[in-house]
């Protein structure tokens, strides 16, 4: 709490005896206050904080504030808020703040619709109200985020409100009419039963959302241990990959890409180098100079990678980058010596990011050279090599954005521990091999 | 239970399904052309509701968690089925009515895409048995007395939902029988162990819709559309990113076959049968993920290895180079996105069963025989004699059985990898 300024401190402080101030009245009422429908309702808002993306708490929050006077409904956020999971300190000041916040707004909510709609309206004539009730509430939420936001994290008021305010209206115009659904079968002959069911589509919607962002989070991790697989044989390669991946987009957003396709190339550029998983170990790991025939070994794996993703439907057009990311435009690589517009977009494009990183970065065999030198070499190889447009595109990418090389990932290091024990750590710096491989010195 | 069944019995069982459907689909609407359609507003509001949800659908995937790809339409569907009042006037069509609406909107919502006669037909059957139950008890007004307009009546339809959800089981279960080929009683025990899972929280929505309209009239309808529209968007982004998962994971596999580890297609095949096995043993639907993952991942551990392992066969190497490739395997696998027990899988692959869980011991044997039944020396048959006798150490006795009971309905497992989707 006391990480906290002065001023949202007070703040806090303001908004909690508001709230307490609102709730008064219910206290007072004593028994003649709804007090059965208010701690089952404030049970519902408790079970549905705890839920992973708490989407239900607005629809039962709105629901009291049509059932239940102004007064109960701001207590019926209270337990919910004050038990909920709170990750970032000051925890308690956290949780006081957003009880006091929702206890306001449903307080505010319940005004507006015990205002505006006539008592014992059908469901229809109580809509209007009840969307009018929902905007209430986003809007005094709203407010009383961008309150904090300016005292607490000192924001300038622009700051703090600005972005803020379309996207907390929009679940309004959604849940106010759940909230009245609620409310109108919780008053009928069924009872709270049935209209605790109405929040039933909501919650499978909001699992699926849940299940939906776990598995993109395993999807991503399988990608990353498909690189660090590579980085399990070849060791040149520590966030290299992850880095032509990053590099590649710049190039692509320059060029006017967007949306999925960047999202497939972003896929290509990581998963560039993944067919030296088909290469014997020994191999890329050789020291001295490489025959004519473990050279060819060794150009083998664009197609050996094409292979490999051939099974991942999403990477669409981008499979063509992995297959063709070491032809070159004067028509001298390999493997098909495709030249000029034969080679596709995105091949062109994972090429020059290839090169570009693997001058970039340190390598056993060759120390980081700095980012203007690196373009000037790859000015020097466009036309024969490299497409002068993506050279350009990412010569303004650069000049935008910058370039900013996170050194790799944490994964590498444990793989690191696994390879010790099995003996097959190289003893003695690797040569200029890779130099071949990752073919950006021209 | 698992009696082995000859895969003509599933096919008969799947045209039975298709012949009651068919049947009460023309006497359902032979009786609503002799009687007329009754509150025909109320029909073209729940048949709109039904087309509209089923324009948005996709076609169902293979995959199991694919059970209800289309909420807004089995949620109208069991609606209109459980419906008794509109706004407080009570309705008065029967079932017959409920499936012939149901019927044509499902085919007008589909339209300009292949039939999917399974999906069609259970819709017919399941919201046919619950108008059965529910439209006559209330149309002779039986309802009225008991639970009446009480706190009672929604309780009342949740049962009749239950035994709606029964019934949709028993018709899965013979239909999923005819595509997988497996025995009757595995597949409806894997339907009945859905059951409380999300599709049945879907047709709840209809029991809510039928109570809401009750009370709300027919305005209640699109309220309840948006959330339903809502959860089959991020359904279907759920099942994207999964097939994707499940894609990058068989191409993670495919490389240790690429850098000729492995035999071509070996993972794949260790894959399905592990999971025909699991089934066998009567594992649930996340087990046998586990165990499909674990049997496609389980020679990662060779990609750290300098040389080729001969033949990729690992089952002939000793106990301890055994055990350090599993090792290193549970290590790569255990930075994928997947569930930990799968890495705890690979990595218990070389220790004798007593020691490993189920799901290790079946993926260790389905490998073992894989390993031995490519080689030329030694075929299937000699294969599955040497795996039963190494069952003092190395394979669980009941896991071989269930794997020869397995391999037995389908003698020739395909040793070419089916082409790619």
């Amino acid at each position: 709490m006391w990480a906290l300024p002065a001023v949202a401190r007070g703040c806090v402080a303001c908004a909690v005896v508001a709230a307490a101030l609102c709730a008064a009245p219910a206290v007072r009422a004593g028994t003649a206050a709804p007090w059965a429908a208010t701690a089952l309702l404030a049970a519902v808002c408790a079970a549905c904080e705890r839920l992973p993306r708490r989407t239900l708490t607005l629809p039962v929050l709105l629901a009291g504030a049509f059932l239940l006077p102004p007064a109960a409904a701001a207590l019926v956020a209270v337990p919910g808020a004050l038990a909920g999971r709170v990750e970032q300190r000051p925890v308690w000041a956290r949780r006081w703040w957003h009880a006091a916040q929702l206890s306001l707004a449903a307080c505010a909510a319940s005004y507006v619709f015990a205002l505006t709609a006539p008592s014992g309206a059908a469901f229809t004539a109580a809509l209007p109200p009840a969307l009018a009730a929902a905007l209430a509430f986003s809007l005094a939420a709203a407010v009383l985020d961008g309150v904090i936001r300016f005292t607490a994290e000192r924001r300038s008021p622009r700051a703090a409100w600005c972005g803020l305010l379309p996207g907390a209206l929009l679940p309004a115009l959604v849940h106010g009419p759940t909230g009245l659904m609620t409310a109108v079968l919780w008053r009928s002959a069924y009872g709270p039963l049935a209209a605790l069911l109405v929040l039933l589509p909501m919650s499978v919607s909001s699992w699926f959302l849940d299940r939906y962002e776990r598995e993109r989070a395993a999807h991503q991790a399988t990608i990353r241990a498909l690189v660090q697989a590579v980085d399990l044989k070849d060791r040149y390669t520590r966030g290299h990959s992850e880095r032509v991946g990053r590099a590649s987009v710049l190039i692509a957003r320059e060029l006017g890409l967007a949306g999925e396709r960047l999202e497939a190339l972003r896929f290509a550029g990581i998963l560039h180098d993944i067919g030296k998983l088909g290469i014997p170990t020994r191999l890329l790991r050789k020291d001295g100079p490489l025959t004519p025939e473990e050279r060819r070994v060794i150009e083998l794996h664009p197609e050996y990678g094409h292979e490999m993703v051939r099974g991942i439907g999403f990477l669409d057009e981008a499979r063509a980058a992995i297959l063709h990311h070491h032809e070159r435009l004067d028509g001298s690589g390999y493997p098909y010596g495709l030249s000029g517009r034969q080679i596709p977009q995105f091949a062109r494009i994972v090429a020059v990011a290839d090169a570009f990183d693997a001058m970039t970065s340190t390598r056993s065999y060759s120390r980081a050279r700095p980012v203007a030198t690196a373009m000037a070499e790859l000015h020097r190889c466009s036309g024969t090599q490299f497409d002068p447009h993506m050279v350009d595109a990412l010569e303004a990418a650069l000049e935008h954005h910058g370039w900013h090389p996170t050194v790799t990932s944490e994964g590498s290091l444990l793989t690191e521990c696994i390879i010790l024990p099995s003996g097959n750590v190289p003893s003695a710096r690797d040569s200029v091999t890779g130099a071949t491989l990752h073919g950006g010195e021209g | 239970m698992s009696a082995p069944s000859k895969p003509s019995n599933a096919t008969l069982a799947v045209r039975w399904v298709h012949a009651a459907a068919a049947a009460a689909a023309v006497t359902a609407l032979a009786w609503t052309a002799r009687g007329g359609v009754a509150q025909p507003q109320v029909a073209f509001a729940y048949g709109v509701l039904i087309t509209l949800g089923e324009a948005v659908r996709r076609r169902p995937t293979a995959t199991a968690e694919a059970r209800e790809t289309a909420p807004v339409g089995a949620a109208g569907a069991l609606a209109y089925a459980l419906l008794g009042e509109v706004g407080g006037r009570p309705t008065t069509h029967g079932p017959a009515q409920v499936v012939a609406v149901v019927l044509a909107a499902t085919l007008a919502g589909a339209l300009g895409r292949p039939p999917a006669r399974d999906h069609l037909a259970r819709r017919l059957l399941t919201t046919g048995f619950a108008a059965v139950c529910f439209q006559p008890l209330h149309n002779t007004g039986a309802l009225d007395r008991w639970p009446g307009h009480s706190p009672y009546y929604a309780p009342f339809l949740l049962l009749l939902l239950a035994l709606t959800a029964l019934c949709d089981a028993v018709l899965a279960a013979a239909l999923s029988r005819a595509r997988t080929g497996g025995p009757y009683g595995p597949a409806l025990r894997d339907e009945l162990r859905a059951l409380p899972g999300i599709g049945t929280a879907i047709c709840a929505t209809g029991v809510v819709m039928a109570l809401a309209v009750a009370v709300a009239g027919l305005w209640a309808l699109p309220v309840f559309c948006l959330p339903l529209l809502l959860t089959q968007l991020s359904f279907r982004r759920y099942t994207a990113v999964r097939a994707t998962c499940h894609q990058t994971i068989a191409s993670l596999a495919r490389s240790t076959e690429i850098a000729g580890h492995t035999p071509a297609g070996h993972a794949r095949r260790v894959a399905a049968l592990s999971r025909a096995t699991g089934r066998e043993l009567g594992l649930t639907e996340a087990d046998l993920t586990v165990l499909e993952y674990a049997a496609l991942m389980h020679d990662i551990g060779q990609l750290s290895l300098l040389d080729p392992v001969p033949a990729g066969a690992t089952e002939p190497l000793p106990p301890a180079e055994r055990r350090r490739i599993a090792l290193l395997g549970g290590a790569v696998v255990r930075q994928t996105g997947v569930p930990s027990e799968v890495a705890v899988v690979v990595e218990r692959q070389a220790d004798p069963f007593r020691e490993q869980p189920l799901t290790a011991r079946i993926v260790r044997t389905v490998n073992a025989y894989d390993d031995l039944a490519g080689t030329a020396a030694c075929g299937p048959l000699r294969a599955l004699e040497r795996l039963r006798l190494a069952t003092a150490h190395d394979h669980d006795p009941q896991v071989v059985e269930a794997l020869a009971r397995v391999l037995a309905r389908a003698p020739c497992p395909p040793r070419t990898p089916p082409p790619d989707p």
